[in-house]
């Protein structure tokens, strides 16, 4: 089973790649086309992993990077996963290839294009006020400490995230998840409007250049304080301060909240005694399940809701199907659409349907806007809604 | 060919403007400045132009706070100069801007006398786009405002011009260059460039500072009060077909005494 590693090397870029043992080692697939048949938009993909891989050790390197076809790939892991030689495909390969393709398209497409320029300028994709990224505390019902404002040292630095600060829906998430920390009496502060965007989808769509400007920025505004670890709600900020923000010195535990509350589930049992009545599927997130493997956490922590009887969808744990959001895909909708490619929140709603369930289970920030579209869409929304495992938790929480 | 582009920042209105303790001023504290929309169009265009007949793209712009970026970032996507003019007065209004440019303008080495100049036909400090045509008037060129297309053909005199007016009408003009255009907009939105080369453009310096002159021909604008527009009620939609709303139109201005 491949593992989530750290990256050690800080300032890459593709043929810096290339000539290092490491890179040198991607080059050794050995063209068994799994990563191509496993991936989500394998069948429409010009360049999948097997032969982008192909093509660059025999020196096709132009030809790979010209055009947009690299732009599909959602870094959904599933190559990663599935990849016989374990080659580190989602996280370093295909980020470098796709840095040399931005440089190179004429046109960005714009919906992409405007959220990259509004993380780089405002520091989150929405292109909303930096000030207005604590606006949710308001509404949150308990104490949600500001870290300029303790002025003391604090055991957990909660990063909230772009689509919990921003997002309504997301801001649920979050209120829902302050309740949490509170109730287990947990040591926590936030930055509010210091707070900006960890950068991994950026990264992986392959701005390079912006995630090493926010990780820059980030790591200067952490170094002002002191805290024992980090906790984010969005998985992809995980990944990037559990894996390539060590590589510049980040070096506190990380966090992200599922696995975090289902850590502590002996402290909140006793107080998770509202019956919710909901039979509940649960969707194992791209980075949360496939890359870090964490699967049983969330389980555990619905199965100890009072009320709550799980069942699975045809593909979980490491089969997950994407939502589609991840590697700039939250941003590609219409690009995708242009293409005529299916949506792949559609896929995993109309499986989440076939289950029966009334709850759609998601540990993602991106997965609730993009599972209650297609929902909606699908016209499903009549008999079953999407909720973090936070707000499942949060609404079995006694007052 | 030589293409100078006219660049400024204005108030970025992502944060809520508010007037300042002076009653006159817009508060300072949270105010952030971006680049003119219109320009960055001006910019696209000349770029384009760059691209197929081999100009050469000169950018100039006023000192603000974050020019610095929007400067690093045209030479990032090709410009081959981008000059910073401190010293002008803020605010200035649209006649003192004017006068200022085209008399620091011919004073920088190299940048006039240009092909073509090329600037937003308006900003959100100037609606009205009158910067554009009165500088054009003070350098001598001919102005066109609310260019959509250009059409040039390498080491042409004459350039074919898209001018968009209500309606849905488009004017097409041939004008002989040299000329200053007000862009409203380009075949293609301003293009993306990844923020490695701006940290690149960045590192490798090369913004020219240059002085505006120290005496403008006109006093720049007096501004006595500002204030924020007071919502004093709501507004009432005229439902039905064109008919009965021309009708209704009509009674509430005969009602109100204005026919």
């Amino acid at each position: 089973m491949a593992q989530a590693t750290v990256q050690e090397m800080s300032d890459l870029t593709l043929d810096g790649l290339l000539a290092t043992p490491a890179g040198r080692a991607l080059l050794s697939c050995i063209q068994c086309g799994t990563c191509a048949g496993t991936c989500p938009y394998g069948d429409v993909m010009r360049y999948t992993p097997r032969r982008l891989i192909g093509m660059l050790r025999e020196g096709f390197i132009e030809e790979v990077i010209a055009g947009d076809d690299l732009l599909t790939c959602v870094t959904c892991y599933d190559c990663w996963a599935k990849c016989p030689r374990g080659l580190r495909l989602t996280d370093v390969l295909l980020p470098l290839v796709k840095e040399q393709v931005l440089l190179r398209l004429p046109q960005v497409p714009a919906e992409l294009q405007s959220a990259l320029a509004n993380t780089m300028r405002y520091g989150n994709p929405m292109g909303e006020s930096p000030r207005k990224r604590a606006a949710w505390v308001e509404g949150a019902g308990v104490p949600v400490p500001l870290l300029r404002d303790l002025a003391r040292p604090v055991e957990v630095l909660w990063i909230v995230e772009c689509y919990a600060a921003y997002y309504p829906r997301g801001q649920d998430n979050a209120r829902a998840t302050a309740r949490i920390l509170n109730a287990l009496g947990v040591d926590f502060a936030i930055l509010g409007n210091e707070e900006k965007c960890a950068g991994e989808c950026a990264r992986l769509v392959g701005e390079k250049g912006l995630f090493d400007t926010l990780r820059e920025q980030n790591l200067a505004t952490f170094a002002k304080y002191e805290f024992g670890s980090l906790l984010t709600s969005d998985p992809h900020a995980f990944d990037a301060f559990a894996y390539v923000y060590p590589a510049l010195g980040l070096n506190r535990p990380v966090d992200h909240t599922t696995p975090f509350v289902a850590d502590r589930l002996d402290a909140l049992r006793p107080r998770l005694t509202r019956d919710l009545g909901y039979r509940v599927t649960y969707h194992d997130s791209c980075v949360l399940g496939r890359h870090n493997h964490m699967h049983e956490q969330p389980r555990r922590l619905l199965e100890a809701l009072p009320g709550v009887s799980l069942v699975e969808m045809a593909h979980c744990r490491d089969d997950t199907i994407c939502c589609g959001g991840g590697g700039g895909g939250m941003w590609l909708d219409t690009f995708y659409k242009a293409k005529g490619y299916p949506r792949l929140s559609d896929r995993r709603v109309e499986e989440a349907l076939a289950t029966g369930a009334d709850v759609l289970a998601v540990s993602c920030p991106y997965e609730v806007p993009r599972f209650e579209d297609s929902l909606k869409v699908l016209g499903g929304d009549d008999r079953m809604v999407v909720r973090d495992v936070m707000e499942l938790v949060a609404e079995a929480l006694a007052e | 060919m030589k293409i100078l582009v006219l660049m400024k920042m204005v108030p970025d209105i992502v944060e809520e403007l508010e007037v300042a303790g002076d009653g006159k001023s817009l508060d300072q504290e949270f105010l952030r400045f971006i680049v003119n929309e219109r320009d960055e169009y001006a910019l696209e265009q000349a770029l384009l132009l760059k691209d197929r007949l081999q100009a050469t793209v000169t950018v100039v712009a006023p000192e603000a706070p974050e020019v610095d970026d929007v400067l690093f970032t045209a030479r990032a996507k090709g410009a081959d100069r981008v000059i910073k003019v401190v010293g002008l007065p803020v605010p200035s209004g649209a006649r003192a801007t004017a006068a200022a440019l085209a008399a620091t303008l011919p004073r920088i080495d190299g940048v006039l006398p240009a092909d073509l100049v090329v600037s937003g036909c308006q900003a959100i400090d100037d609606l009205d786009g009158f910067v554009a045509p009165l500088l054009a008037a003070a350098l001598d060129l001919p102005y066109l405002g609310l260019v959509s297309r250009i059409a040039l053909d390498a080491g042409a005199a004459t350039a074919v011009v898209s001018k968009e007016y209500a309606g849905g009408v488009m004017g097409r003009f041939e004008l002989t260059l040299p000329a200053l255009l007000g862009i409203q907009g380009c075949e293609k939105p301003p293009r993306y460039v990844p923020i490695a080369k701006v940290r690149a453009a960045i590192a490798a310096g090369g913004i020219e500072t240059v002085a505006a002159l120290g005496e403008s021909a006109v006093a720049p604008l007096e501004v006595t009060a500002m204030a924020k527009p007071e919502a004093a009620g709501h507004a009432e939609m005229l439902q039905g077909s064109a008919r009965d709303v021309a009708e209704k139109v009509a009674d509430i201005l005969a009602a109100r005494g204005l026919l």
